[in-house]
């Protein structure tokens, strides 16, 4: 992988994201560095799938800029991000292998060997059509492909919100063995107890504005509390 | 190994004291080499920069070592290993102690019932 050091892996600078009259983001400025696990939280409607999308170049700002790897979102930084978005965007008449076959051809850094390891480990029949295949079971799959991938930055948009726990905790370890040392990985997720011990940093979002960036250990040093506890003390409703 | 991690207190802390029960018992032998930092981590589905953050405070006290090209050793420095058991014992045996003042029990009264409890197991 040629990572260029020269820049952060990313950086966001005044970003600001209006839906019609709806501000979904505002003034919104986060650098990130290679080689950690970025949780990004917030409670329903703070921003974080715009966030995502914005950064992945599927939404265009407002104001503002994002750089990836030195790169505004773009054809090479598609290249750079492997996403995971917050529904299902895959053909439902397709079968798995199908599927795989499809990433391997559409993207360089694509392994299919990784791709068909993790399958059986979750026990996902290749030959399965993605309809036969329980909700569950199509996250699975998904989250499967956007991790056999070697990007620079992973974008996850609630990957383990309809998974089973025994599949929560593989997919957790599949994060945290699978990735590049390189490179970096941000979750949205509500489940915080359970990503929590695989993080390095959280960034808290709120009415569209960063309310807090920390490390993981850091907030149970000083507020002596976990991420967890403070999250539902921030936003206690 | 078995790995807990909870509650509220920083998560390294948590490995780190796992890791020091680990080799106190004897599940990590002395001398023997420990898994990558990578495996150490899937295993306890910890991120992979806390684990590390944990063996680097145990290499600054000495309970293991890097060899540079074939990884982490356990040390096998007796003496560092009997003061390491010593401080864990005496550790757990302040917090019980503690405890039993906090319900109101007498020096003697603790001598007691800690006789008649280990009696007691002995018959079983």
């Amino acid at each position: 992988m040629n990572t260029d050091n020269r820049f952060p892996l990313l950086e966001i600078r005044n970003l600001t994201k209006i839906y019609s009259n709806i501000q979904a983001l505002n003034d919104i400025s986060l650098t990130l560095e290679r080689g950690r696990i970025v949780g990004l939280l917030g409670p329903n409607g703070s921003g974080k799938t715009t966030l995502i999308k914005l950064i992945a170049g599927l939404l265009t700002p407002t104001h503002g800029d994002i750089f990836i790897n030195g790169y505004r979102p773009g054809k090479e930084s598609k290249a750079m991000i492997s996403y995971l978005p917050d529904r299902t965007y895959l053909n439902d008449w397709m079968r798995v292998m199908d599927i795989i076959a499809f990433f391997a051809d559409f993207y360089a850094d694509f392994s299919s060997a990784k791709a068909y390891d993790m399958l059986s480990r979750l026990q996902i029949d290749p030959h399965a059509r993605l309809k036969h295949l329980s909700k569950g079971t199509k996250e699975k799959v998904q989250l499967i492909l956007v991790m056999s991938r070697q990007a620079h930055l992973y974008l996850l948009d609630e990957p383990i919100g309809g998974v089973d726990p025994a599949a929560r905790d593989y997919i957790l370890s599949t994060i945290i063995g699978n990735y590049n040392p390189d490179a970096t990985v941000i979750i949205s997720t509500h489940l915080i107890s359970d990503v929590e011990r695989v993080l390095d940093d959280v960034v808290f979002l709120a009415y569209g504005k960063v309310a807090m960036v920390s490390s993981v250990d850091d907030i149970r040093e000083k507020q002596g509390k976990s991420v967890d506890e403070l999250f539902r003390e921030v936003y206690r409703c | 190994m078995q790995w807990q991690i909870q509650g509220d207190r920083p998560i390294y802390i948590q490995l780190l004291e796992q890791i020091k029960l680990g080799i106190i018992s004897g599940v990590l032998p002395a001398g023997s080499r420990l898994p990558s930092v990578r495996d150490l981590a899937a295993e306890a589905k910890v991120n992979p920069n806390t684990m590390q953050k944990a063996l680097d405070e145990l290499g600054r006290e000495g309970l293991v070592f890097s060899q540079r090209t074939s990884g982490r050793f356990i040390t096998e420095d007796r003496q560092l290993l009997d003061q390491l058991k010593t401080e864990l014992v005496t550790q757990h045996l302040e917090q019980f102690l503690g405890q039993m003042r906090s319900i109101g029990l007498t020096r003697e009264e603790v001598l007691a019932i800690i006789k008649d409890k280990l009696s007691e197991e002995e018959k079983e």
